[in-house]
């Protein structure tokens, strides 16, 4: 009897829930992040940041996301590499650009929030330059992927890299406990965040969330297209190649 | 609304995170229709798939894997 992940590896299977799920990722997306922007711009002024405190609504969401989405990519490269699992590879392939994109605007948001806040744009502190080697790992892994012709060995070999690239994430939790950093120290949502901060940031984080799970459901129906176009335009070559030696025999004995 | 002196900072955050989530989003759905056009394609030049062809024959599929 197969087991709940084996029917769900199932690319036919997954296509027909997916097509379900979108929709409603999308929707929830729409609304929360929608709603988050209205309670963000009505959050009263912070004490020392003024105004700037805003940032924090936009870029925590993207550098959790950043770290998030580099864990699912290495849970599911050790699902390719241990159960060969069809729909972990397309899951830690599409999530790599994603992954990508929300790091590169945390550095973003990050760099435009230090200028009024520490007055430079960046400093090499164990923070930042963590979070900046998270992006080029994640580089790295589309540029691995794209590099290699070979499908079997590109996903292999990605999956190994996604997983030795796994210890920078504990680096970027605790480089503000392990080093002295420009950056602030770890925030206790429950008891150093202002209660009127906690309400936009849950929000916006649950919204950016859902349109994550939006976009990633659709790169992987993408991703399942891509292959069976490539596994039918092999499958017509090879017929078209059969076909081709029969007729030039045929027209040999003719 | 009176954002402070540092309003422009906190607008070219947001306009960042929407420029970039709009682009991404719009390469996804360009990608997907594309995709589509060229499977439709295939289908029509009578090409099927491996798991196609054997629902087709009657037989059921021992392991689709696609």
């Amino acid at each position: 009897m197969a087991t709940l992940t084996q029917r769900l590896a199932n690319p036919t299977r997954f296509m027909a829930l997916s097509r379900r799920l979108l929709p409603l990722a999308l929707g929830a997306a729409v609304l929360l992040i929608g709603w988050g922007l209205a309670l963000s711009f009505a959050a009263p002024p912070d004490y020392q940041q003024g105004h700037t405190v805003k940032i924090l609504f936009i870029h925590v969401p993207c550098a959790w996301l950043a770290m998030g989405i580099y864990t699912m990519i290495a849970i599911s490269s050790l699902g390719l590499l241990v159960f060969r699992h069809p729909l972990a590879d397309v899951s830690a392939k599409t999530a790599a650009p994603l992954g990508a994109a929300f790091t590169f605007l945390a550095l973003v948001t990050g760099a435009l929030w230090g200028k009024p806040m520490w007055g430079t744009y960046w400093v090499w502190d164990a923070r930042l330059t963590s979070v900046l080697i998270l992006f080029f790992l994640y580089l790295g892994l589309i540029a691995l992927r794209s590099s290699l012709d070979d499908e079997v060995l590109a996903a292999r070999l990605t999956a190994v890299l996604a997983l030795v690239g796994v210890l920078i994430l504990p680096v970027i939790k605790f480089s503000v406990d392990w080093w002295y950093t420009l950056h602030q120290p770890s925030t206790r949502f429950t008891s150093t965040l202002d209660p009127s901060f906690r309400k936009p940031l849950w929000v916006m984080a649950a919204g950016f969330l859902a349109l994550f799970v939006a976009m990633h459901l659709k790169a992987m129906r993408n991703e399942v297209l891509r292959r069976r176009i490539r596994s039918m335009t092999l499958a017509a070559t090879a017929q078209a190649n059969e076909a081709a030696p029969a007729d030039a025999s045929g027209t040999a004995e003719a | 609304m009176d954002l402070g002196p540092h309003a422009a900072i906190i607008w070219l955050c947001y306009a960042a995170i929407a420029v970039v989530m709009v682009l991404v989003g719009l390469w996804l759905v360009v990608d997907g229709q594309r995709l589509s056009r060229e499977l439709a394609a295939l289908e029509r030049r009578g090409v099927r798939r491996r798991s196609a062809k054997i629902e087709v024959a009657g037989t059921p599929e021992p392991n689709t894997r696609d």
